[in-house]
């Protein structure tokens, strides 16, 4: 692998972002497989959004209301392309209950990734 | 509270030869002790149906958006002060006038007995005047909070403030007397132990009418379907309902007016049991019938279901056996859960269910004096409907002035920012969102 510094490596190829919806109770559980599974580092947001269900409807005092945004989690992982294929059959395994609403994952290119602290870049900054 | 005050001496000596406790009233040293006892009664009780006025803030401050906390805050504590000094003006002396025509009296200042008082010029037979008239305050200030919670979320405070001078001042005292001032329906018959139709369906009736003139909630009833604007703390809601359940012991039970004999203190302790039972079958027929209808069980409206079954034996809490007041609770409890979407289909909107809660089990529970009580359902009709009749116009008439004069709602724009900033500057969550 080529050890790039600030002015050259803006390859990046070799790195990936795995952005993941999960059930906010699946958290821990999928925290836990992917730190054993070598992850180093995660960023998680908590959010609200709503995919093929659209949401669903409750009752409050005999009157129904729509949902229309579901609690979710949402996990950026940035990985070695060498480990995706891993990281998102943890994760596919781990989130899954079977019932609808239990997320999705998806993986994108990065261009480049820095360490502060010591200016390393790339799969180095990981 | 079913005497006038100058009818208790001679009821007192009719009735005392009569339950076979003579014994217990002779000597000064017994009378002494009777007016000791009914005194401390009313204080008693008068305190724990203050402490009411906490638990309806509670209640309403979970029940409405975080954005109208401190408003709800502040409305609950004006009023109560209000209702402690129109009580005193006019109140107190209009709803106990002494004799008078049955229908309208209208009274002074209340004076207290003097410090120190001789016991020849105390009414030993009753209990002290400062007693007497604290316990009455109470009563009608929850009369009031009732309004609150039903008009909230909407309404500018000082109009609010303002229906609540003459609600307090004169309405609720006027139609108090007609019963409790031993005026022209306890003539007549007409039984209401602690209140069900005299306290709270006239403040049912009052905020009935307000609703109707003040429209619901922006954005509550669109497209002709209900949305829903949960309250902002289930956890407050829930102790505002205790604290009410907890006063309703001194509402009731204050209402034996007499703790001077052992009939009485045994009929004060019956009204405690089934006071308690009544709340206890009204929550749990909400729970179960919430869990039927909707499939999950509404907090909401189980806190509702304690408070219908409270309402709903008011009008007689000593009579009933504990299954009596099992089944009278259990009714209110049916009623409030199917009134409050009910409501909602007359796009009638109110904020808390202070309309099916006070009103609807209010006259339920006046209807239900018939089974163990002693009063013909006629009678009670005719009470029901009196006081119907007089509070909801007295209101609308009151309202709509007050509407026409200076406005009762706040615009669009500061309801849909919250009454906090809009009519207080200050907010009673600053560190949260805007909800």
């Amino acid at each position: 692998m080529q050890r790039a510094g600030f002015a050259g490596g803006t390859k990046g190829i070799n790195v990936k972002l795995i952005i993941a919806t999960i059930k906010p109770f699946k958290l821990e559980e999928v925290r836990e497989a992917l730190t054993e599974a070598g992850v180093r580092g995660m960023m998680v947001t908590e959010i609200k959004g709503f995919g093929s269900q659209s949401g669903h409807t409750e009752i409050y005092r005999g009157a129904e209301y729509a949902v229309n945004f579901v609690p979710k989690i949402k996990l950026e992982i940035v990985v070695a392309a060498n480990m995706v294929d891993q990281v998102i059959e943890t994760i596919a395994t781990t989130a899954k209950t079977g019932k609808i609403g239990d997320g999705k994952i998806f993986v994108l290119d990065v261009q480049q990734a820095v360490r502060v602290r010591t200016g390393e870049t790339n799969e180095d900054a990981i | 509270m079913n005497l006038m005050k100058s009818l208790i001496p001679a009821a007192a000596i009719c009735a005392v030869p009569q339950l076979g406790l003579a014994q217990e009233a002779t000597g000064e040293a017994a009378q002494h002790t009777q007016y000791i006892f009914t005194t401390l009664l009313f204080l008693m009780a008068g305190f724990l149906v203050f402490f009411m006025a906490a638990g309806f803030a509670m209640l309403e401050g979970g029940l409405v958006r975080s954005k109208n906390v401190a408003m709800q805050m502040i409305k609950n504590v004006a009023l109560f002060s209000i209702a402690a000094i129109m009580y005193w003006l006019i109140g107190f002396n209009t709803m106990y006038p002494g004799d008078f025509n049955g229908f309208f009296a209208i009274g002074g200042p209340t004076v207290l007995d003097p410090v120190g008082v001789d016991p020849a010029e105390a009414a030993l037979d009753y209990a002290s005047i400062g007693s007497d008239f604290f316990f009455q305050l109470v009563f009608v200030a929850a009369t009031a909070s009732i309004v609150s919670g039903a008009v909230a979320e909407r309404i500018k405070l000082f109009p609010f403030l303002i229906f609540v001078v003459v609600l307090t001042g004169i309405l609720y005292p006027i139609s108090g007397s007609w019963q409790w001032g031993g005026g022209w329906l306890s003539e007549a018959g007409f039984s209401d132990f602690a209140g069900s139709t005299v306290v709270h369906s006239v403040g049912g009736w009052a905020a009935l009418a307000g609703v109707i003139v003040l429209g619901p909630r922006i954005g509550k009833y669109k497209d002709g379907k209900v949305h829903p604007m949960p309250g902002s703390n289930l956890a407050l809601a829930t102790l505002g309902t205790f604290i009410l359940w907890l006063g309703w012991f001194g509402f009731n039970g204050g209402s034996q007016l007499a703790m001077g004999t052992v009939g009485d203190v045994t009929d004060v302790s019956r009204i405690f049991a089934n006071t308690n039972m009544a709340a206890a079958s009204g929550a749990v027929t909400a729970l179960i019938l919430t869990q039927l209808l909707y499939k999950k069980p509404d907090l909401t409206m189980v806190l509702n279901g304690a408070l219908a079954g409270l309402v709903s034996i008011t009008a007689e809490p000593l009579a009933p056996t504990l299954f009596g007041a099992l089944w009278i609770g259990a009714v209110g409890g049916i009623i409030v859960v199917l009134a409050i979407p009910m409501l909602d289909k007359f796009k009638l909107d109110d904020v808390v269910g202070a309309i099916p809660v006070h009103l609807f089990a209010g006259i339920w529970g006046t209807i239900a004096v018939i089974f163990y009580g002693e009063a013909s359902l006629i009678t009670q009709l005719t009470g029901i409907v009196a006081y119907g009749v007089f509070t909801f116009v007295g209101a609308l008439i009151l309202w709509s002035i007050l509407k026409a004069i200076v406005g009762i709602r706040v615009s669009e724009e500061d309801e849909i920012n919250g009454l906090d900033m809009a009519e207080l500057g200050m907010e009673a969550y600053p560190e949260f969102s805007k909800g």
